[in-house]
């Protein structure tokens, strides 16, 4: 049985289709990738699938939950079970980066505090910045609040990791390094992870299965080897990074003309 | 025409909007600051409540106490310049006293307040929107409300009233500091007129529009940083719109509950 399971699922931000009637089941266990454009509508899913947002119609089962029609208490519990890492870390900045990753421990858990810190420093540890918990985020550089979202997101042994871009903004080293901790954890925790990405490299790298979409709707789903021998125009546009219409000169020139001949420009 | 009834209907329905938001909040927060209370609530929520309580009253107090002194000393001296010609100078004590435990003390704080901790308020959660802190806290399972709100309004609910106790003090001092140097009338003799002019119901009133006014200040702060939408630019302009708003809405209320005090005698 599916652990996530996306059925039909529509969402319209004033009256402007963002999402079409997605279908997508993620297995347990498994790494499933989002991949897609800038605009395709992965953050819009990602946000529906943490339940940040409600849907027009359809639904979203996380571990028998619906997460679209149940209770704010029942989502919770849901919640309680998944680690997000935001694109941009999302870390609090008040706190150091200890307290960020003791948080959810220190309000969710009756440990003691002294099995708290072990447990922080070990998810820092695995990380590679047990040393850096007593510094802020404003302190760290884009790599390093990366992997600390990535070790606050594990605090409370998450059976789903969520992963939000965790390549962008990142030297390819850096990201390459990301990629590897994001193997490392799914062997090690045998998590069902979810990473949403543009980056080519990082996806196949990662992924087990890779859902590609397109103006809000899936165009192909499959293992990295289905999807790299896809023969979908658009997918294959997408993977040997051919531009669009957008910047050829016939699209420049007719709207050149249009505006010559007294056209309104719609901005 | 149609525009003009256009513009009319969505501004009202903005404001409707507005209130309607005011109040699911309010109501919220209500349930929520119960988590805040030492003994009954989380001890993490009483720190932040504490913490809360150092920015908005003791760091205020300075400011708030000079502010009262020189509204003591103006009220004093646009007082005696009309009464001294009746030959009535002692009556400058009943309006210094009772003009600042009933009207000024709590009027004065709150827009010092609100000039100082609403648009801190509105900035600190409009930033956290911005940069996600506030789904990362949602993914987490806590409520913002609970986490981020409540501490601000208990610790606003405390402290806006020890304020305005400083600010009903600090310009009955500055009444008694002007009535010794022009009519040489004792320190002793200054504190039993003003013991003797002052009543409970005084106190009590002003006591009552301290609870509301730090009710709108938070509320107000706290909403204008949850609607933020878009970025940086829009955290400046939620700051601007928190104090322009609570100042308002202080003066409002204030206008409403004399009001209603006048009506019902307690005047």
């Amino acid at each position: 049985m599916a652990i996530i399971s996306v059925q039909d699922l529509v969402v319209e931000y004033d009256g402007r289709r963002v999402l079409d009637g997605l279908r997508l089941d993620i297995q347990e266990g498994e790494t499933m990738v989002l991949l897609g454009g800038s605009g395709s509508g992965k953050s819009t899913l990602l946000r529906q699938v943490l339940g940040l947002e409600r849907p027009l119609s359809g639904s979203i089962v996380l571990k028998g939950v619906d997460i679209t029609r149940c209770s704010p208490a029942e989502l919770n519990r849901v919640r309680r079970s998944m680690g997000v890492a935001f694109q941009s870390a999302a870390l609090f900045n008040s706190f150091s980066i200890k307290e960020n990753v003791a948080l959810a421990l220190r309000e969710h858990t009756e440990l003691a505090p002294s099995i708290i810190d072990l447990v922080v420093w070990m998810k820092l540890g695995v990380v590679g910045l047990a040393k850096f918990g007593h510094l802020h985020p404003q302190e760290l550089s884009g790599g390093m609040k990366k992997r600390a979202a990535v070790a606050r997101a594990l605090a409370l042994d998450p059976e789903i990791l969520v992963l939000d871009e965790p390549s962008a903004g990142l030297d390819p080293i850096v990201a390459a390094e990301l990629d590897e901790l994001i193997l490392l954890l799914k062997r090690a925790f045998h998590m069902t992870v979810i990473v949403v990405t543009h980056d080519l490299p990082s996806a196949f790298r990662v992924a087990d299965r890779i859902a590609m979409l397109h103006n809000g709707a899936f165009l192909a789903i499959g293992t990295k080897d289905e999807i790299r021998n896809s023969d979908h125009p658009r997918v294959r546009q997408f993977l040997d990074r051919v531009p669009g219409d957008m910047t050829k000169a016939p699209a420049v020139a007719s709207s050149f003309e249009h505006y010559l001949r007294g056209g309104e420009i719609n901005l | 025409m149609a525009t003009f009834l256009e513009t009319i209907g969505t501004s009202t329905v903005d404001q409707i909007d507005y209130v309607g938001g005011l109040s699911i909040q309010l109501w919220n927060s209500l349930r929520a600051v119960g988590a805040s209370l030492p003994f009954f609530g989380s001890r993490h929520r009483w720190r932040a409540s504490v913490s809360q309580m150092l920015q908005i009253g003791v760091s205020a107090l300075p400011m708030v106490g000079l502010m009262a002194l020189c509204s003591g000393f103006i009220l004093a001296l646009q007082g005696a310049s009309e009464l001294r010609r009746f030959g009535a100078m002692q009556f400058v004590v009943d309006l210094v006293a009772v003009g600042f435990t009933r009207e000024l003390g709590p009027l004065l704080t709150a827009i010092a307040v609100s000039g100082r901790s609403g648009s801190a308020f509105a900035a600190e959660i409009g930033t956290m929107k911005v940069t996600e802190e506030i789904d990362a806290l949602r993914v987490m399972a806590f409520e913002p409300i609970e986490f981020v709100l409540a501490p601000k309004y208990l610790a606003a609910m405390i402290m806006v009233h020890c304020l305005s106790i400083v600010s009903n003090v600090s310009g009955i001092f500055a009444g008694g500091v002007f009535m010794f140097f022009s009519t040489h009338l004792s320190p002793t003799l200054y504190v039993h007129y003003v013991l003797n002019s002052i009543q409970l119901r005084d106190v009590i009133a002003g006591l009552i529009k301290s609870l509301a006014f730090a009710t709108i200040i938070v509320h107000v702060g706290c909403l204008e940083g949850f609607r933020v939408q878009g970025g940086p630019d829009a955290v400046g302009r939620s700051t601007t719109s928190a104090v322009v708003k609570s100042t308002f809405l202080v003066i409002v209320a204030d206008v409403f509950f004399t009001a209603i005090f006048y009506f019902m005698g307690m005047h």
